[in-house]
């Protein structure tokens, strides 16, 4: 079998499984008549219906932007806090137990206060909790790739004078690189949930506000819609992130390939 | 233009001190090609660290031109033996010879020709964009040796340069690194613990002894300029001088049984 059909293989399994999942659960739903599972025809008309695109710019978009400043924020700040710390181990040392701390907090058990403090229950809120939460997982693996860095490397940028600036621009970070993306792939998947979780408190739009407000309502169509939109959103950002660090990290691959050990 | 004087290193303090070396002392004058050996652990690469300036000795100084050294200086390049742990893997060969001379104030069109220069004194213009970990294991070092001819050096530090790559390569390397001298005129200091190497590349030898080091003996190498790795190494000279060297350094060779723990690379930071 050649690659190319063999890729082609896997891309139609990609699609035909959930495909037979569907049509299961549609033969399962039509004759069972349970008002909790209508049919996948009725949760596709209620997806159309919302989001393309009667209810697009009003829930869809404000979750999207959501998730993207969040995530944004989370990861810069991420990166520009985890570079000292994992050049210098006294710092690390000392910051160590309170990222531990604060990184194993549910998001939830933050939600109410996060309002409090910020005093706002609109994006500033659902922005700034989504971020803190993406922060972890970027920072910790950004201190790891630092940490990681071949020593040789900053000798050799040291014995020819590279100031420090650029040894942290041109050494430092793309060394770290591959950890970092790691981590943000990590934080995207976060930002979904967090976004969820943040819109089902204290919200008026967005979609984990649709959510929970057709369960309050007991319309189980749109509930489902949203649930099938929002598994989408995940499964497409992920998608895309793939193949934006197919491109930038392409040396990686090579690399990895070209070194035995 | 070098001078080392009672250079001393000590690692760690009170019980737990290791003295790597003791007392080393020895000058480097204008383009010369000076070579050290010395028993493998016998502290070369730490000597060398030292002359580099990126370790500060325990004892004594180094003294380049007249000036004592606290930190590497502009006109000093090293070449580590692990080439591709020295290169950056996430660029191209141009840009990481470009490294060393970014923060020079050049202008864009000299930059770009030092290392275009650099790399065709080493014969790697068809590989200038490649990625380094695409290339052999002599080709990446050599991108090493562009990189620190780029920057300009009028000395060229080298720690066992050639130590991991095959033996063809080695005897290229050898000659490429010779012409290089002659074309750019800068003088060397090239650390090895092959014997055969250090006669055959040096104008003097220099013999360290087992840790804790000192130097054991010094001797010059008179032999004909050019060198030629078939027609040099027919020489009765070359096998004498070799022969000496060889001597000097197994006796410096302890019995496994008696070989004292070595300091293994212990943590600089």
């Amino acid at each position: 079998m050649t690659r190319r059909t063999y890729s082609a293989l896997a891309v139609a399994l990609e699609i035909a499984v959930p495909l037979a999942i569907l049509l299961a659960w549609q033969a399962w739903t039509a004759s069972a008549d349970n008002q909790h599972f209508p049919t996948p025809t009725t949760i596709l008309e209620q997806f159309r219906e919302l989001w393309l695109f009667a209810e697009f710019e009003r829930h869809v978009l404000p979750s999207l932007i959501r998730i993207g400043a969040g995530f944004g924020i989370g990861v810069v700040l991420g990166v520009a806090l985890g570079i000292p710390l994992g050049l210098w181990r006294r710092a690390r040392v000392l910051a160590m137990p309170h990222i531990e701390y604060w990184r194993a907090m549910p998001p939830p058990a933050l939600l109410p206060i996060s309002v409090v403090l910020l005093n706002d229950i609109g994006d500033k809120q659902k922005i700034t909790f989504i971020a803190f939460f993406c922060l972890f997982p970027v920072l910790l693996n950004t201190i790891d790739g630092v940490r990681g860095i071949e020593p040789t490397l900053l000798e050799t940028a040291r014995s020819y004078r590279v100031p420090a600036r650029e040894r942290i621009r041109r050494l430092v970070l793309p060394a770290a690189l591959p950890q970092i993306v790691a981590g943000m792939r990590t934080s995207l998947s976060l930002a979904v949930i967090v976004m969820v979780v943040a819109e089902y408190f204290s919200s008026t739009e967005g979609v984990g506000f649709v959510l929970l407000d057709a369960k309050n309502t007991f319309r189980m169509g749109p509930m489902w819609a949203a649930i099938l939109l929002i598994g989408l959103l995940g499964y497409l950002l992920n998608l895309l992130f793939l193949l934006a660090e197919r491109r930038a990290l392409a040396w990686h691959r090579g690399w990895r390939a070209a070194t035995p050990d | 233009m070098l001078e080392i004087k009672s250079l001393g290193k000590t690692y760690g303090s009170g019980e737990n001190a290791v003295q790597a070396i003791a007392d080393v002392s020895f000058t480097v004058s204008d383009g010369e090609f000076l070579c050290v050996v010395g028993p493998s652990g016998c502290g070369k690469t730490t000597l060398l660290k030292c002359i580099a300036g990126l370790l500060a000795p325990s004892r004594g100084e180094v003294l380049l031109r007249g000036r004592r050294l606290t930190g590497p200086p502009p006109e000093m390049a090293l070449v580590f033996q692990e080439y591709s742990r020295s290169l950056m893997p996430w660029t191209s060969v141009r840009n990481n010879v470009l490294l060393p001379l970014r923060h020079k104030k050049l202008s864009r069109d000299e930059r770009r020709r030092l290392v275009e220069e650099a790399l065709g004194a080493v014969g790697l213009t068809r590989f200038i964009d490649h990625y380094p970990w695409q290339l052999s294991g002599g080709m990446q070092q050599r991108v090493a040796i562009a990189r620190a001819l780029a920057y300009q050096p009028s000395i060229l530090l080298m720690d066992e340069p050639f130590a991991s790559v095959d033996a063809q390569t080695r005897a290229d390397l050898e000659d490429l690194v010779l012409q290089v001298r002659e074309e750019f005129g800068i003088t060397i200091l090239f650390v090895t613990h092959d014997i055969d190497e250090s006669v055959y590349l040096s104008d003097r030898i220099i013999v360290l002894a087992h840790a804790p080091t000192v130097v054991k003996e010094t001797l010059p190498v008179d032999l004909p300029h050019p060198r030629d790795q078939i027609e040099t190494k027919e020489l009765p000279d070359f096998a004498h001088l070799r022969a000496h060297v060889y001597r000097l350094v197994r006796r410096e060779q302890q019995p496994i049984e008696a070989a004292p723990v070595q300091p293994a690379a212990v943590a600089e930071r």
